[in-house]
């Protein structure tokens, strides 16, 4: 079902397509060697040469330019071998060279497609025009003082990655969808740690609406949508305003318009009107940048499995349902555990246990798939304790949570609690014994044609038994001497 | 004989065989500049204290048997290398209170060397022009005089204050740079040698950028030996600037005495311009001449793009000058003007700070790389330089080195050719396509005018083949036995 | 080409450069009569020909990921015209 809105005037189609900024991993920044870290007292990964000082010049870092060529590949996008910085000139008072050194005209990645899943199993692929290394600008902080605003420019000449999506979103859900996938690509990749918060992460949304089988109209830009949920309502609220442009008489203007969370609303950003001429045009303190083929090679050599493959190694592998495993290979760490456990085992009981009880128990006690509730190695001694017979079922849920609280390993606690599955027949049947004389009376019902009463009998006989009574062998023992 | 009459060479032949100190050479030359330097201009800053500081410091490794060839030489450094702890203005009000915390990459190659620092050389605003008469800090004087006469004459530019420093003898050597023809065309303004190396060769690490593709320094002095010794300290590879050039530095003294012989050298057709001054033609062929004498081979050639250079330079260069002083916004550092808003402080701030002729640089240059304009004026320009280049790669298949004049005229008048910024262009005509292409360019003083003021040639070489130009322009130097002095000097 | 008053201004704002009114006649003649020059590279036929952009002819030399530079914060603001603690300051920006 393709997602629309009901104007006065009919129905309307949304189109959209992302620039997602994203920080690259690194020790330094892109053209110095100041620390890229976050954060830091005020000005203090600074060098000269991100402060734009007289005579200063930028010196390219190897490491981005592989990080940007790792998440080429990630994206499955071309590589481009040649590749140049442009100089985007604009003042702003954290630009501190007045201009941003970027690649304009030739990208360092050039075409490649992402797949997104949506809420009712559709696949669609997602478009991906390009990706760039171009540097972060420093920040401006406008409520530290009455009269005047403060910059810091630690985070000048951070290296970024923007990667620009083709116009082939459709709805919210696509766009929220699409942005969580990259996000999952490129902390797969180890490229860029998908912090929104932190703004290490952060979308300009393009938006425009249309009525079917238009051409596009306009469209306005959205700054700086730092995460998933405001990217989905930045969309949706801005193609509803433009509709209500466009169903007034009114047109739509091609403008920057900024993101209100606290209001829900975006508003045009009337300051960034005058310096929409960016006088592009090729950094001349550096030379274009060549890359040999072998070398994108190696890197491509040692990326490691992404999401969709991993998703479906997982389903063959392992025989999990598609829908299963994409919840297991949400992040790298969660696959990792999956496989951890799964390995030589039964990987349709692994999964249901993590999903089911194991989740439940992270949600619960407030860890994380790094730091986990259970340790992969002991869910999995655990499933062999199920495997081997050794408990049963229902007993292992008791030992799990045991293992939760006590973060004893699964053998000492069945050890221990002595909750090791019966499967003795000499036993089994003594309590079965016990129990069809102690009901008489079920006994004559069921034999009168009650049949459904079976189940009561292996439940009391179970209950006898504090649960360790091996199921199978009970249900066969109380058949044989209800005759 | 005065101890100002040393060259570089001179004087280190004096230092090492302690017949002078570096203290007692750099008091008389602190000497000079004080008592010079308010009459030419010649300096923006001069540091004394310094300079004798870092002499006692020569003197003590001239005793330890460490010294360099420029080990207590003095020195004026232009105003565009950035120089720690001492204030560097670029010629520009923008930058009057700026004091960098950092070193160039070749003064601090030339301060290793041991060479002492009198002060920062006066130049045009920012590099830009070619008489220094846009310095923010006043113009430069030539200490030539036409004969007989007394009207104050321009010392080129953009690198004026180093020139007249050099001629005038209140320093032994100058650093400059060249864009277009600013070591150039000032050395020969002077009767000074100066040579522009190839673009790559010294690194652009703290020397305030005009047009980056096309900036690099190089050394004036008074002859081709003492320019030798100088760019041997000056030149090298540098980390910290990605267009430095990754190869070994020759020793360019060795490179003086190879003579001419067997070497062939190329006479462009299109350098013989309508209206040139019949003397620069004339000292043309007496260059021609000299080197055929002494065993070279001359060769018509043509560089046919010749006559686009000063409109491709006059694009390229004020749209990378437009880019690269947008950092002089008065947020960071130099001088501020205070505005109602952000905006209003910028502009502000860049109409006090940026005298007349870098403001027209910045508007052309933001101008030519402006939307819809783009393809017009910039691309077009780099396409004309890539042909430009062309010529230069054609003709270096056929000639190992070109001689062509240095500039159109010799000194002119302060205050004449100020009629438009055109015409003061055209000074720099025959010196912007060797810069255009990047290759090495020498200007060697070769003679003097009617009027008794210096003429020069100059030498262009193949990429990195300083050595034949410097082989070819001492060859030049030693025909022409320059030995005129101007009138204002340290005696 | 010929610049009107109105693109003297419009790249005057571009620049940041303040611009007075009786400045613009001035500036309008001195770079009309700059662009009247350059205009003679019309005639060259260009065809085929690639831009050349820098003064080097070599391919970008790469330098390895190290923290060395930065924890220089003095320095950094050594020269600003104004600074509040740790930060440079400037008119306060509205958006």
């Amino acid at each position: 079902m393709a997602y629309t809105l009901e104007g006065r005037t009919g129905t309307w189609e949304v189109v959209c397509g992302l620039e997602i900024h994203a920080q690259v991993i690194s020790e330094s920044k892109l053209f110095s060697g100041a620390s890229a870290t976050y954060g830091g007292a005020p000005n203090a990964h600074v060098s000269f040469v991100d402060a734009g000082f007289p005579g200063m010049l930028p010196v390219i870092n190897k490491e981005c330019v592989a990080q940007a060529v790792r998440t080429g590949l990630g994206l499955k996008a071309q590589i481009n071998l040649f590749s140049r910085f442009d100089r985007k000139n604009y003042f702003y008072a954290d630009l501190p060279n007045g201009y941003q050194i970027s690649q304009f005209a030739h990208p360092i990645v050039g075409t490649g497609q992402v797949e997104i899943e949506l809420q009712d199993g559709t696949i669609k692929h997602i478009g991906i025009t390009r990706l760039h290394l171009e540097q972060d600008a420093g920040k401006s902080m406008h409520d530290q003082h009455a009269s005047k605003s403060v910059i810091d420019l630690n985070r000048a000449g951070v290296a970024l990655m923007e990667i620009v999506s083709e116009p082939d979103i459709r709805s919210p859900e696509e766009a929220g969808a699409y942005l969580r996938k990259i996000r999952q690509i490129v902390r797969y990749l180890g490229t860029c740690d998908g912090n929104m918060e932190e703004g290490s992460m952060r979308a300009d949304v393009n938006v425009s609406v249309r009525k079917a089988g238009e051409e596009f109209r306009t469209r306005c830009e959205i700054k700086n949508v730092n995460s998933v949920r405001f990217v989905m309502h930045a969309v949706e609220t801005e193609a509803i305003r433009q509709i209500e442009v466009w169903e007034s008489g009114g047109e739509v203007v091609q403008e920057t318009r900024l993101y209100d969370p606290s209001k829900g609303e975006t508003r045009s950003m009337r300051s960034k009107e005058d310096a929409h001429d960016y006088r592009y045009f090729p950094e001349p303190d550096l030379l274009p940048l060549v890359l040999e083929q072998e070398w994108v090679d190696a890197l491509a050599a040692k990326l490691p499995e992404l999401p969709d493959e991993k998703r479906r190694r997982f389903c063959e592998q392992y025989g999990i349902p598609f829908y299963d495993a994409g919840v297991l290979v949400a992040d790298q760490a969660t696959a990792d555990f999956y496989e951890t456990v799964a390995k030589g085992r039964d990987g349709k009981l692994a999964a249901n246990w993590i999903s089911g009880d194991f989740f439940a128990a992270m949600n619960r006690t407030g860890k994380s798939i790094e730091n986990p509730p259970v340790s992969a190695a002991d869910l999995g001694a655990l499933l062999d304790l199920i495997a081997d017979k050794t408990i049963n079922g229902r007993i292992a849920k008791d030992v799990f949570e045991e293992m939760v609280e006590t973060g004893k390993a699964p053998g000492a606690i069945v050890e221990e609690k002595g909750l090791r599955q019966v499967t003795d027949t000499g036993a089994i049947d003594a309590a079965v014994t016990k129990v069809l004389a102690d009901n008489a009376d079920k006994v004559a019902e069921y034999k009168s044609g009650k049949d459904k009463l079976f189940g009561f009998f292996v439940g009391q006989v179970m209950k006898a038994m504090q649960g360790k009574g091996n199921p199978a062998l009970v249900n066969e023992a109380v058949k044989k001497q209800l005759g | 004989m005065s101890i100002f009459d040393l060259t570089i060479a001179g004087a280190a032949k004096e230092l090492a065989a302690r017949k002078v100190s570096a203290v007692e050479l750099v008091t008389a030359y602190n000497g000079a500049v004080e008592a010079l330097n308010p009459r030419l201009n010649a300096y923006i800053t001069v540091t004394p204290e310094l300079a004798l500081a870092q002499a006692k410091q020569a003197d003590a490794r001239i005793a330890a048997g460490n010294a360099t060839p420029l080990t207590g030489i003095p020195l004026a450094m232009k105003d565009l290398f950035c120089t720690e702890g001492v204030r560097t203005t670029a010629a520009s009000k923008i930058l009057e209170p700026f004091v960098p915390q950092y070193e160039s990459t070749v003064s601090a190659q030339l301060k290793a060397a041991g060479a002492v620092m009198l002060g920062k050389a006066n130049l045009d605003e920012f590099a830009m022009g070619s008489s220094n008469i846009t310095s923010g800090y006043g113009p430069v004087e030539n200490p030539w005089k036409r004969a007989g006469a007394d009207a104050k004459l321009v010392p080129g530019g953009s690198s004026g204050g180093s020139a007249a420093a050099v001629a005038a003898r209140i320093a032994l050597g100058a650093t400059g740079t060249d864009t277009g023809g600013s070591i150039r065309q000032p050395a020969a303004f002077t009767g000074l040698a100066g040579i522009k190396p190839t673009y790559g060769r010294c690194s652009r690490y703290g020397i305030i950028a005009f047009a980056s593709s096309l900036d690099q320094a190089g050394p004036m002095a008074r002859n081709v030996e003492d320019c030798a010794l100088m760019l041997n300290a000056m030149a090298g590879f540098d980390v910290k600037d990605s267009t430095s050039a990754e190869r070994a530095v020759p020793d360019f003294c060795a490179a003086l005495n190879r003579g001419v012989k067997g070497l062939r050298i190329g006479i462009p057709a299109e350098y013989r311009m309508d209206g040139t001054n019949p003397e620069i033609v004339a000292l043309w062929e007496k260059g021609i001449s000299w080197l055929r004498a002494q065993g070279a081979e001359i060769v018509d050639i043509s560089l046919p793009h010749t006559k686009y250079g000063l409109a491709v330079y006059y694009i390229v260069a004020p749209a990378e000058a437009s880019s690269n002083l947008a950092r002089y916004d008065g947020v960071r550092f130099g001088a501020r003007v205070d505005g109602v808003d952000l905006i209003d402080m910028y502009e502000r701030t860049r109409a006090a700070g940026f005298g007349a002729e870098v403001k027209r640089r910045i508007m052309i240059g933001t101008y030519v790389l402006s939307h819809g304009y783009y393809d017009a004026y910039y691309l077009k320009a780099q396409k004309v330089r890539n042909l430009m280049l062309r010529d230069f790669t054609q003709a270096f298949a056929k000639v190992d080195a070109i001689l062509t004049p240095t500039a159109p005229s010799a000194a002119f008048g302060l205050g004449e050719k100020m009629d438009d910024p055109v015409t003061m262009y055209l000074n720099d005509v025959f010196t912007v396509p060797a810069s255009l292409a990047g290759v090495p360019a020498m200007s060697v003083p070769a003679g003097l005018s009617a009027e008794g003021l210096p003429l020069g040639l100059q030498i262009i070489g193949r990429h990195f083949d300083e050595e034949t130009v410097f082989a070819v322009s001492a060859a030049i130097e030693k025909a022409a036995g320059f030995t005129a002095l101007p009138e204002v000097r340290a005696k | 080409m010929s610049l009107d008053a109105a693109t003297v201004r419009r790249i005057a704002k571009l620049a940041r450069i303040r611009v007075e009114d009786e400045e613009v006649q001035t500036l309008q003649g001195e770079l009309n009569a700059i662009l009247g020059y350059v205009e003679q590279l019309g005639e060259v036929n260009v065809d085929g020909v690639e831009p050349l952009s820098g003064g080097a002819q070599m391919a970008l030399r790469q330098r390895e990921d190290v923290v060395n530079d930065g924890g220089i914060a003095g320095k950094i603001l050594a020269n600003a015209p104004d600074r509040e603690l740790n930060f440079f300051a400037v008119p306060k920006v509205v958006e």
